[in-house]
C-alpha cells in the first residue's frame, strides 16, 4: 500500500471535519437524552447528546475524544441526523453501517453528503470500529428512548 | 548474537506487509515464534497428542513427560525452588486471578490493604478492585514520580501493617520502567504482606530469579517470549500455596471424590482443573530452550541497545513526546503532535510498520499521563537498528501527511 492508497482512507472531508468538527458541544437545559460510549479496544469515547421532539432529532451535538475517523463520523452522523425522523435516523445508521462493511449500498435511499466520503473506511477493517462508534451512539440513544 | 541468524529463526518476518517487508514493533503485545516452537507444536500434535497424568498408553506417558519436562524447564528459567512452584495457566491474567481468588479473598477481609500502582496493566488491577468489593478491603496506590518511576520512600509511606498484599508489575508495559520488585518485596515482607510481581513483560527480556527477588507470587505468558498464546505461568512459594484453596474444580485436580466432598491432589496439580494446556506448556518449553540457547544476558543487551538508538533517533523528530524514564526496557511509548495514535498507527501499517495504538490496558496510566492514547514501539532480539531507522522515516512521512492534510 502506498500513500496514494492512505488517501482513500483520509479524504479532505474528512479531515475537514476532524478539524473543524460541526456541532461540536453540548445541548443547554434538560429535555434531550445524554449517551456515553467508548471503544474499549482502543479508548476513544463520545458523549453524545440528541434532542428528539415528535419523532423528530431536533438537536444533535457531541463530545469526546479520538482518532480522525471516529471524531469526523461524529461530526458527520450529528450534521446528517439533525431535522430527521428518528426511522430515518436509524434507516441511515442501518446503510452507513452496511457500507463500512463493504456491502452494496442503495445510494438513492439517502443524500449521503459529506458521509460518502467515510466509504474508503472499509477498506481498512482495523479502523470500522472509529467510523462506526458514533453511529452506534445514536442507535443506543434512539433505543433507550424507545423503551422508556 | 547472530542477528541475521536470529532472524532467520522467526519465519513470520520474511514477508512483505502492503508493499513493504515487515517491521514488526509490537513484541510488548505478543512476541513472534521462532521455528522451534512452531515445529515442537506440530510434532506434538502429529506424533504423540494425549492426555497426561491418566491411562497407561505409551503416547500418554510420551505426552506426560514431555508435559512435566516442560514444567521443569520452567523451573529452571525463573529459578524456583520446586517444580510443585510452577503451575500452568492460561496466561498472567489466570495466574494474577488464581492469587487474587484463592489467597486475596480467603484471607482479607475489612481492615485490610491491597497495595498496587496506577501503572499496572488491567490484569494487576481489576482483580484487586473486585477483592476489595468482595472482602471490604482497602485497595492503596503507590504514587508516581513525575517520570514513571517508582521511588521506595512512596513505598514505605503507602504499605503499613494493615497491608496484606503488595501487587506490582516488574516492568511497564507503557512506560518502559524496571519497577525494584526485590527492594518493593522486602519492604512488604516487612509488614507480613505477601509480594506478587506481574512478570508479563520481564520474563521474556530479563533474567528472573523468583529466590533472589524473594517474591511471594510471579506471573507471566508464554506468548510474550516467543511460545504459544493459552499458556502462562504462575510460580508461588510452595507454603502459600499449600494453603490456598483451588481456583478451578473439575477433572485432574482432585484425589478423591465422594459424593458430598472431595479432596485435591497435591501441587501443583490441585492449581490445574480440567485437561491442562499440554500443547501450549509443550511449546513455551520449546521457547525457553530457544532463549537459553540464544541467552537472555544477550537478549537484554541487544534490547538495551535497540531502545537506546531508538530514543536518540526519535528524540530528532520535532513534535514527538516520550513518555516514561529514561532507564527503561526495551519499548518507546510517544505520541506524534496532534496526529491521534491510531492515525499514527494506520499510516506506518502503510508503510509495513506495525505498533501498537490505543490505551495498552492501563487506563489509569492514561489518566495520569493526561492523555486519551499512546502509540508505542517494543522491541525484541529479533528487530534491528534498520527496523527502527524505518520507524523514524514512518513518523516522519506521517508528520509529512498529516501536515499536509491540515
Amino acid at each position: 500500500m502506498s500513500f496514494n492508497n492512505l488517501d482513500t482512507l483520509y479524504r479532505q472531508v474528512i479531515m475537514d471535519h476532524y478539524k473543524n468538527p460541526r456541532n461540536r458541544g453540548t445541548i443547554e437545559g434538560d429535555d434531550h437524552m445524554s449517551i456515553d460510549m467508548n471503544n474499549p479496544t482502543c479508548g476513544d469515547r463520545i458523549q453524545l447528546q440528541l434532542q428528539v421532539e415528535d419523532g423528530l432529532v431536533k438537536d444533535a451535538k457531541f463530545d469526546g475524544e479520538g482518532c480522525s475517523i471516529s471524531m469526523s463520523s461524529a461530526s458527520m452522523m450529528t450534521q446528517a441526523v439533525k431535522g430527521m425522523r428518528i426511522e430515518d435516523a436509524l434507516s441511515m445508521s442501518k446503510l452507513f453501517s452496511d457500507m463500512m462493511q463493504g456491502k452494496e449500498i442503495d445510494e438513492q435511499e439517502f443524500d449521503l453528503g459529506d458521509i460518502e466520503a467515510l466509504q474508503g473506511v472499509s477498506k481498512f477493517p482495523a479502523r470500522i470500529k472509529c467510523a462506526t462508534l458514533a453511529w452506534k451512539a445514536m442507535e443506543k440513544g434512539v433505543d433507550e428512548q424507545g423503551q422508556s | 548474537m547472530d542477528i541475521k541468524a536470529v532472524r532467520q529463526s522467526f519465519p513470520i518476518l520474511d514477508q512483505e506487509v502492503n508493499g513493504h517487508p515487515l517491521v514488526y514493533l509490537d513484541s510488548s503485545a505478543t512476541s513472534q515464534k521462532p521455528a522451534s516452537v512452531i515445529e515442537k507444536l506440530d510434532e506434538y500434535y502429529r506424533g504423540y497428542n494425549s492426555n497426561v497424568h491418566r491411562g497407561v498408553h505409551t503416547l500418554g506417558t510420551k505426552a506426560t513427560d514431555e508435559y512435566e519436562g516442560a514444567r521443569e524447564k520452567v523451573r529452571r528459567f525463573i529459578n524456583a525452588n520446586s517444580t510443585q512452584e510452577v503451575i500452568f495457566t492460561r496466561g498472567t491474567t489466570t495466574a494474577i486471578n488464581t492469587v487474587a481468588s484463592s489467597y486475596g479473598r480467603a484471607e482479607l477481609g475489612e481492615g485490610d490493604e491491597i497495595v498496587i500502582t496506577p501503572m499496572e496493566h488491567h490484569s494487576n488491577i481489576i482483580p484487586w478492585q473486585q477483592v476489595a468489593k468482595a472482602s471490604g478491603a482497602t485497595l492503596k496506590y503507590i504514587p508516581l514520580q513525575a517520570d514513571g518511576t517508582i521511588d521506595l520512600k512512596d513505598v514505605e509511606e503507602t504499605v503499613t501493617d494493615n497491608t496484606k498484599i503488595v501487587a506490582v508489575m516488574h516492568v511497564s508495559n507503557v512506560l518502559g520502567t524496571i519497577n525494584p520488585v526485590k527492594e518493593i518485596a522486602e519492604i512488604a515482607h516487612r509488614h507480613q504482606a505477601v509480594m506478587l510481581v506481574d512478570g508479563a513483560q520481564s520474563a521474556p527480556h530479563l533474567k528472573v530469579d523468583v529466590q533472589d527477588l524473594d517474591c511471594d507470587f510471579y506471573a507471566f505468558s508464554g506468548h510474550k517470549m516467543c511460545g504459544p498464546t493459552g499458556i502462562g505461568v504462575l510460580y508461588g512459594k510452595r507454603a502459600l500455596l499449600n494453603d490456598m484453596e483451588p481456583f478451578e474444580f473439575g477433572g485432574e485436580m482432585i484425589d478423591f471424590v465422594n459424593l458430598y466432598d472431595a479432596t485435591w491432589k497435591e501441587l501443583p496439580w490441585k492449581f490445574e482443573g480440567g485437561t491442562p494446556i499440554i500443547g501450549g506448556a509443550i511449546g513455551l518449553g520449546a521457547a525457553i530452550d530457544f532463549i537459553n540457547e540464544i541467552g537472555l544476558e544477550e537478549i537484554e543487551a541487544h534490547e538495551h541497545m535497540l531502545v537506546d538508538y531508538a530514543m536518540n533517533r526519535m528524540r530528532e523528530i520535532d513534535g514527538l513526546t516520550i513518555y516514561g524514564p529514561d532507564e527503561r526496557a526495551g519499548l518507546v511509548t510517544f505520541n506524534l503532535d496532534d496526529v491521534h495514535p491510531h492515525d499514527v498507527a494506520t499510516v506506518l501499517d502503510a508503510e509495513g510498520i506495525a505498533v501498537r495504538a490505543g490505551h495498552h490496558c492501563a487506563q489509569p496510566l492514561m489518566r495520569w499521563l493526561d492523555v486519551s492514547a499512546t502509540a508505542r514501539a517494543s522491541f525484541y532480539l529479533y528487530n534491528t537498528k534498520e527496523d527502527i531507522d524505518r520507524l523514524v522515516e514512518g513518523l516522519q512521512k506521517t508528520k509529512e501527511y498529516f501536515g499536509d492534510v491540515f
